[in-house]
This record gives C-alpha cells, sequence and structure tokens, in this order.
C-alpha cells in the first residue's frame, strides 16, 4: 500500500465526482435541448471517470472498501477535491467557465498520464484524454459565444470570470504526497501543466474579448479537506440515499 | 457443466460475440470490437471485454448480458474489464460500420481517414467533413457535439434536411 499515491487518487477523484455531481444539477433545466443533452453528458463523463478512480483507490487501499463507500459515506473533511469543482452551479456561463477551467488542467494532465509509471492511471488516460478534449471544445466553444455575444453575455461571462479565477491556482498546488509521486514518475510535473493550462486560456479568451485576470488572492483548502459552506449542502444531496437507507442498492 | 476445452471456447466464444448492444441492438459486440478474448480457466468461462466509454452505463449492462447469456448456455462464466488498451472506434468491424449507416448513424472516422480525430485537437470551432446516412451529402452540419448516448453526436443534412446520428470518433 502506497498511502501518498493513494491520497493523490482520492483527490482526482473527488473533483471527478463533485463536478460531475455539479453538472448533473442542470439536468433539466438546461437553456435549451442540446445543453441539456451536453451537460449529463458531461457529468457522466466526469462520474464514470470518479468511479475508475475510486476503485483504483479500494485496490491501493485494500480494506474492503468499494468505490460506493468513497463516493457516498465519507464525512466533508475527508474529500480532497479542490475548491473550484464544488462552486455552485450559478448561470450558464459560470457552470460553462467552471468545466472549461478544469478541463483545460485535465486535458495536459491525461496526455501527460500515458508515460506514466502507473498502469492503471496510465490505462485510463487514453480514454479519458478524449473524453476530455470535447469538453474543452464545447464550454470553449461557449466561453467565446458569450464573451463575444450580447452586452449582457459579456458581462455575464466576465462576472463569472472574477467569482472563479480565484479558484484556478489551487489547481496546480504541490503537497507532499503529490510531490511523491511525481518523483516516483506517476504524475507530471504541475508547472508543466500550468504553461499549458495558461496557452489554452489565453487563446480562449483572447478569441472571447475577456482579458485574464490578474488575482493576487487565491482560493485554497479543498485538498486538505477545507471546503467551502456550499459543499456540505452539495454532499447532503450527493449522500441522501446512503444516509436515509444505508447500504440501499438497485 | 464442466467447459470442454476447444469446442467450448469456441461455442462461448461464439455467443458472447453474437450479444446485442443494449443501446444500439442492432450491432453485436462483434460489431463493436469489445470483446478481446474468451478464454477457459479450470471449468469456467472467462470472457474479456473492453469498455467504450468510461461513463458509458451500457458497460455494466452489456457485462451483466454476457454473463447471463453464458450462464444460459450452461457454462460458469466470469467477466473480466480490460482497461489496457483503451477501445477506439477503429475497432468497429465494416459490417459494424454499414449496419450503423444503415439504422441511420454515420459511422465514424477511422484514425487514418481523419487527421483532426487522431490528434484529438482541442481546436475550436473546427469542422469535420461527416456524411450524411441517408443520402451521402456531406453538405451538413454539427448541432450539438453530444447525443443521446456518450458516444454520439448530433448533425443535419442540408441537403436532405434529415436530422442525424454521428458515432464519435474515438
Amino acid at each position: 500500500m502506497n498511502p501518498a499515491l493513494l491520497h493523490s487518487v482520492v483527490q482526482i477523484a473527488d473533483d471527478h465526482l463533485i463536478l460531475g455531481h455539479r453538472m448533473s444539477e442542470w439536468c433539466g433545466h438546461a437553456p435549451m435541448l442540446e445543453e441539456d443533452l451536453s451537460m449529463p453528458n458531461m457529468a457522466l463523463d466526469m462520474i464514470g471517470q470518479a468511479r475508475t478512480l475510486y476503485t483504483y483507490a479500494a485496490t491501493i487501499e485494500n480494506q474492503g472498501r468499494t468505490e460506493d463507500d468513497f463516493a457516498y459515506l465519507r464525512n466533508d473533511r475527508e474529500y480532497l477535491n479542490c475548491l473550484l469543482v464544488e462552486r455552485p452551479n450559478g448561470d450558464f456561463a459560470h457552470t460553462m467557465l467552471r468545466q472549461l477551467y478544469f478541463a483545460a488542467y485535465m486535458h495536459p494532465f491525461w496526455e501527460a498520464m500515458h508515460k506514466s509509471t502507473d498502469n492503471t492511471l496510465q490505462a485510463l488516460s487514453f480514454k479519458a484524454v478524449k473524453e476530455i478534449a470535447y469538453h474543452i471544445r464545447h464550454c470553449g466553444e461557449w466561453i467565446v459565444r458569450l464573451g463575444d455575444g450580447t452586452d449582457e453575455s459579456h458581462e455575464r461571462i466576465n462576472n463569472a470570470v472574477s467569482a472563479l479565477h480565484p479558484y484556478t491556482a489551487e489547481l496546480f498546488e504541490v503537497d507532499e504526497q503529490r510531490l511523491a509521486g511525481i518523483e516516483l514518475g506517476i504524475f507530471p510535473a504541475q508547472a508543466q501543466l500550468r504553461q499549458v493550462w495558461d496557452k489554452t486560456i489565453d487563446q480562449i479568451f483572447h478569441q472571447a474579448k475577456i482579458k485574464v485576470p490578474r488575482t493576487d488572492f487565491n482560493q485554497s483548502g479543498g485538498r486538505k479537506g477545507l471546503h467551502t459552506e456550499d459543499f456540505g449542502l452539495l454532499l447532503s444531496q450527493l449522500q441522501y440515499l446512503q444516509r436515509a437507507y444505508p447500504g440501499s442498492t438497485w | 457443466m464442466v467447459a470442454k476445452r476447444s469446442a467450448d471456447i469456441n461455442a462461448a466464444r461464439t455467443i458472447a460475440l453474437s450479444v446485442p448492444d443494449p443501446e444500439l441492438p442492432f450491432l453485436t459486440l462483434e460489431d463493436l470490437g469489445i470483446v478481446r478474448n474468451v478464454s477457459i480457466d479450470g471449468d469456467t468461462i472467462v470472457a474479456k471485454l473492453t469498455p467504450t466509454y468510461i461513463g458509458c452505463p451500457a458497460v455494466s449492462v452489456i457485462e451483466k448480458d454476457v454473463f447471463d447469456a453464458l450462464t444460459k448456455a450452461g457454462f460458469n462464466a466470469r467477466v473480466i474489464r480490460v482497461d489496457s488498451p483503451a477501445w477506439t472506434t477503429d475497432w468497429i468491424t465494416d459490417t459494424g460500420r454499414q449496419k450503423l449507416k444503415d439504422n441511420g448513424i454515420s459511422p465514424p472516422e477511422t484514425k487514418s481517414t481523419s487527421p483532426l480525430a487522431a490528434k484529438n485537437t482541442i481546436a475550436l470551432f473546427s469542422q469535420r467533413t461527416v456524411a450524411c446516412p441517408h443520402c451521402d451529402s456531406t453538405n451538413t452540419e454539427k448541432l450539438s457535439e453530444f447525443g443521446s448516448t456518450p458516444c454520439k453526436a448530433q448533425y443535419r443534412c442540408l441537403h436532405c434536411r434529415e436530422p442525424f446520428d454521428h458515432f464519435k470518433c474515438h
């Protein structure tokens, strides 16, 4: 058992589960039918990847826990997702931007993972990178339409940028567990991912006629289990069934 | 029933390959190219399958369908998920492609015909040429990258005006 690897895998799995859950909240509420299909589809990608990662975490831990135990039966402080993914959906601009920020990080991550020394994560990377490429395109195109659209859409995407940009630095944090994984060649160096992320965001924002803000104060804490107030409400919904009817299956 | 080597393996392989996909029931698992291997371990038939899309709800249904089909035929069966190498739409057989088209779904490009797909591009507003499965016109437009299942995108033919699904190249 490699506790450092377990820690990092749970962080990544939690990012995907929580963002997938947020995305699924749009199901039935999207502004048009195509989006009502696309957002649950992205949610499915996220949750599918989370399942694979949780199953792997359970294997590493080897204590008899399953993917469901990780997803449904932990307390808030045990979830290690970054704060960005738990931010509420807000309006459509917020949701598209949150997904773009995350996808622009995960795409170079999974690409680099093709060379990972970890066989399970390497295998996952080949599937995940294709799925996440769709997310960048889909959300990126929306950012451009909104930024280069009407006065109102431009204002809304700018508001989303102001609200969410301070949460992006946490994506690139390196804790001691991650550092151990980087040194073993399991994970790529974060600085390398940052460069690609900056380039992707710069290009899309330029096309969308919005400015990349300079943030002097960045939000952080999720990776250590310190979450925002909204997270408790999210968990109460996510876990409701297993808490109210323990062990229920269907 | 105790499986008896080669004759049984062949029979079991035929059964596994002919299981229909739950979401595209006109396609068999052979058409999709997701059965990696059927072998025997003691008295148990072991079928190895590769999932198509990670989050596709059909994956666990397919695994159960294969298990049920083998069990019904009298085999002790075990189904194993193999993640690596990852499935790609290039593994869909020519028969599978034709069946997709016959059912109004434009088949995925192959890597050799689609530089865009091979590079797994993230370029925005990029256009790929997708032929209408009804009239073969390439004068088509994308409506959405996402469709009724994770494997499909939505297009519209500007020639015959029919909307259609496109099986995404993965």
